[in-house]
C-alpha cells in the first residue's frame, strides 16, 4: 500500500514533480557549491555519506519525477532521454557530477590560475599553467631554428600558398585548372627555393634548421600531395589484369604497410645514404619526405582499393560498352565514383599522416611537437612538458578538425543521390 | 544486305561449366533478332560475347568485318560501334543525364562538346526525356533511367544495338514506355539483337526468333513461324509456359 503510494503516476504529478525537482536541484546545488565555492552544505553528515549524498539525493529525485505520459513535453523528453530507468538515472547523475568536478580544476589550471605575463620561468608564480613558456618559445615553435631575420621567407611562402588556394576557389572553372596545375607543379619549386635560398640573393638556409609548425605544414602538404596519386596508381595496379604490375603493387603495398614508420624514417635518414655512390648527396629532409610519402601511399592505396571494389561491375561494363579504354574508363567513370565513396577513409589516412609527422624527431628534424621536446629540456625551462604538449595537442586538433570539416563538406558537395 | 555479325561454332566455358555450345549465328544489317529461352540458357552470355564483355574460348565471332579474338587490337573501336543496353541500366550516377550521354562521344569519338550536346539532346528527345537532361540518374524513375541508357548508347551512333533483358528490372507500368522506344528504334532501321521475355514486342518487331536452352540454339525461325508452328518440343513447352 505504501509502496503503491510512492509510485510516481500522472494523477499525483502535483506532489511528485515539485518534490522530485527540489531533490534534484538540491543535489546539484550541493555539488556546485562544493566544487566552485568550496563550501559544503551537507557538512553535518558523516563523511562517507556526505560524499555520496548528492548522488543519492539526485537519484531519489529523478525517481520521483519519472512520470510516464505526464503531458509536460519537457519532462517527457527528459525522462525519455536521460531518465528512462533507475540505471540510466544513476549514470546521468554520475556523468554530470564527474564533469562538474573535473571542469573546476581544469579551468583553474588552463586559465584562472595560469600565468600569461612575464619572460622567464620565475614569472610563473601561480598554481596553473605557465603559458609564458609558449609565449617565449612561440617563434621557435613556429619556425624551428630558422634564422629570425629570414623568417619572412617562410611567411611569404605560406602566404603565397594560401593566396593561390584562396583565389583558385573563386576563379571561374576555365581558369581554375591552370591554377591547380600551377599549384601542383610550379608552386612546390618556388616554395622550396624561397625556403632554402642559395640564389636570387637569398641566404642559404639548410633544411636542418627548418622546424616548428611550418615544418609540420611543409611535410604534411608534400606528403599529401604525392601520396594521393601514388596511392591511386597502386590501387589500380593491385587490380590490374597484368600479373607483373599486380604483383609489384601488392609487394610494394605489403612491404610498406608491414614496417613501422619510425623504422622507415630511420632507414631513410641513416641507412639509405650508405647505399648511395660516393659523392652523391640527397638532403635528409627530402629522404624523409619520400619515405613518409611512400609509406602513406601504401595505406592510401588500400583505402582507394576499397572504393574500387565497392563499385558494381555494371559500371565497368557500361564504360567498356561505350568504347572506353582502360584509362578513360578509370579516369572518367570509376575513380570519380570510387574516390567519392572513400572520402572518409582518405580523410582518415591524411589525418593520420599529419599526426605522424612528429615521428621525424628520430632523424633529428624538429617540427612542432619536436620543438616542444627540445624546449622542455632547456635548463631554464624544465618542467614545462605539460604546457608544451597541451599546446601542441590543441594546434594539431585545430588542423585535423579543419581537415575533417573540409572532407565532410566535400562529401556533401559531391553527393548526387537524393 | 550484308552480314554484319557472324558467329561460327562459338564455345564458351565458365571454368568447367560450358555455357555456349557450338553457336552459329548470322545477322544481316538492319535485321532484328529476339533471343528467348529459360534462365541460365546462355542468352545473355551470347550477346555479351558480341561486344566482348565476355571472351569466348573456341570458334569465331566476326563483327562488322573484324574478328574478335585475344589479340584483337582496337577492341574499343568495335565496342563503340555496338551499343549495349543493360538490365540494370548502369547509368553513371555521378553524372547528369546529359553528361552521361555526351561523355563517350566527347572522349571516345572526339566530338566537340557543343556538337555532342546537340546529338545528346536529339537522342534524349527521341526517347522523350529531354526535360530530364540536367537531373542525375538517381532522381529518375526506372523507366526513365532505361530510356536514358538507350539514348546514351544511341549517342555513339552505333551500327548494332544489343539489349540484355532491358525490361526485366522495371515495374510493370514502366515496361511499355521502354518497349515503345525500342519499337521506334526498330522501325528506324537499326540492327538489333534483343534478349527479352516480352513476346508481344518480339511479335511486333522481330525478323527472326532464336530459342536457346542449355547453351545451344534450339530453334531459329521466322517470327511468325516460330510462334505459330514451332518445331522442337522444348520450344513448344517454353512457349506454352510463357504465353
Amino acid at each position: 500500500m505504501i509502496l503503491n503510494n510512492l509510485k510516481p503516476t500522472k494523477d499525483k504529478i502535483n506532489t511528485f514533480l515539485p518534490l522530485g525537482s527540489i531533490f534534484v536541484i538540491f543535489a546539484f546545488l550541493d555539488v556546485l557549491t562544493n566544487t566552485f565555492l568550496n563550501y559544503n552544505i551537507t557538512g553535518f553528515l558523516p563523511q562517507t555519506l556526505n560524499y555520496f549524498f548528492p548522488l543519492l539525493l539526485g537519484y531519489i529525485g529523478l525517481y520521483l519525477i519519472r512520470i510516464e505520459f505526464s503531458g509536460n513535453r519537457f519532462l517527457d523528453k527528459l525522462n525519455k532521454n536521460i531518465n528512462s530507468s533507475n540505471f540510466n538515472a544513476f549514470l546521468t547523475l554520475l556523468i554530470l557530477f564527474i564533469i562538474i568536478k573535473a571542469i573546476s580544476p581544469l579551468m583553474n589550471w588552463l586559465i584562472l590560475e595560469a600565468n600569461f605575463v612575464g619572460s622567464s620561468k620565475d614569472d610563473c608564480t601561480g598554481n596553473g599553467a605557465c603559458w609564458v613558456f609558449i609565449k617565449v618559445w612561440f617563434n621557435r615553435l613556429m619556425y624551428g631554428l630558422y634564422p629570425d631575420v629570414e623568417q619572412w621567407r617562410v611567411n611569404s611562402a605560406f602566404l603565397l600558398l594560401f593566396a593561390l588556394v584562396g583565389i583558385a576557389f573563386f576563379v571561374p572553372q576555365k581558369i581554375k585548372k591552370y591554377f591547380i596545375i600551377f599549384l601542383l607543379f610550379v608552386y612546390p619549386f618556388i616554395g622550396i627555393k624561397l625556403l632554402s635560398g642559395g640564389s636570387f640573393g637569398l641566404v642559404y638556409v639548410e633544411t636542418a634548421a627548418w622546424g616548428g609548425l611550418s615544418l609540420t605544414f611543409i611535410i604534411s602538404a608534400f606528403a599529401i600531395l604525392f601520396c594521393f596519386p601514388i596511392g591511386v596508381f597502386l590501387a589500380l595496379g593491385r587490380r590490374s589484369s597484368l600479373p607483373a604490375i599486380r604483383y609489384i603493387s601488392i609487394g610494394f603495398i605489403e612491404l610498406w604497410r608491414g614496417v613501422p614508420l619510425i623504422t622507415v624514417l630511420f632507414m631513410a635518414a641513416v641507412m639509405f645514404p650508405m647505399f648511395l655512390p660516393d659523392g652523391t648527396f640527397i638532403d635528409k629532409l627530402i629522404r624523409v619526405l619520400i619515405a613518409i610519402t611512400l609509406f602513406e601511399a601504401a595505406y592510401m592505396a588500400e583505402v582507394v582499393r576499397g572504393g574500387l571494389q565497392a563499385l558494381p561491375k555494371g559500371q565497368y561494363e557500361a564504360a567498356k560498352s561505350l568504347g572506353m579504354g582502360y584509362w578513360r574508363m578509370n579516369v572518367l567513370i570509376i575513380l570519380p565514383q570510387a574516390l567519392k565513396l572513400v572520402i572518409p577513409g582518405i580523410a582518415n589516412t591524411l589525418l593520420a599522416l599529419v599526426k605522424d609527422t612528429p615521428l621525424i624527431f628520430v632523424v633529428g628534424l624538429m617540427e612542432l611537437a619536436g620543438m616542444i621536446g627540445l624546449a622542455k629540456t632547456n635548463p631554464k625551462w624544465l618542467g614545462m612538458a605539460m604546457e608544451g604538449y597541451v599546446f601542441a595537442g590543441l594546434v594539431f586538433w585545430i588542423i585535423c578538425y579543419a581537415m575533417s570539416r573540409y572532407s565532410q563538406n566535400l562529401e556533401k558537395k559531391l553527393s548526387t543521390e537524393r | 544486305m550484308g552480314k554484319i555479325i557472324e558467329l561460327k561454332k562459338v564455345n564458351k566455358w565458365f571454368d568447367k561449366f560450358q555455357v555456349l555450345k557450338d553457336i552459329d549465328l548470322e545477322v544481316a544489317s538492319q535485321e532484328k533478332i529476339v533471343i528467348c529461352g529459360p534462365s541460365g540458357s546462355g542468352k545473355s552470355t551470347l550477346i555479351r560475347c558480341i561486344n566482348r564483355l565476355e571472351e569466348h574460348q573456341k570458334g569465331n565471332i566476326i563483327v562488322d568485318g573484324t574478328e574478335l579474338a585475344e589479340n584483337t587490337k582496337n577492341i574499343e573501336k568495335i565496342r563503340a560501334e555496338v551499343g549495349m543496353v543493360f538490365q540494370q541500366f548502369n547509368l553513371f550516377p555521378h553524372l547528369s543525364i546529359l553528361d552521361n550521354c555526351t561523355l563517350a562521344p566527347i572522349w571516345v569519338k572526339k566530338l566537340p562538346k557543343k556538337e555532342a550536346e546537340e546529338v545528346a539532346m536529339k537522342n534524349l528527345t527521341r526517347v522523350q526525356i529531354d526535360d530530364q537532361a540536367n537531373k542525375f540518374p538517381g532522381q529518375l524513375s526506372g523507366g526513365q533511367q532505361q530510356r536514358a541508357a538507350i539514348a546514351r548508347a544511341l549517342c555513339m551512333e552505333p551500327k548494332i544495338m544489343l539489349f540484355d533483358e532491358p525490361t526485366s528490372a522495371l515495374d510493370p507500368e514502366m515496361i511499355k514506355e521502354v518497349l515503345d522506344v525500342m519499337v521506334d528504334l526498330a522501325k528506324g532501321g537499326m540492327t538489333m539483337i534483343v534478349v527479352t521475355h516480352e513476346m508481344g514486342f518480339a511479335k511486333e518487331v522481330a525478323d527472326y526468333m532464336i530459342f536457346m536452352d542449355e547453351g545451344k540454339i534450339v530453334e531459329r525461325a521466322k517470327t511468325k513461324e516460330f510462334f505459330e508452328n514451332p518445331k522442337s518440343d522444348r520450344t513448344k513447352l517454353f512457349l506454352s509456359q510463357i504465353l
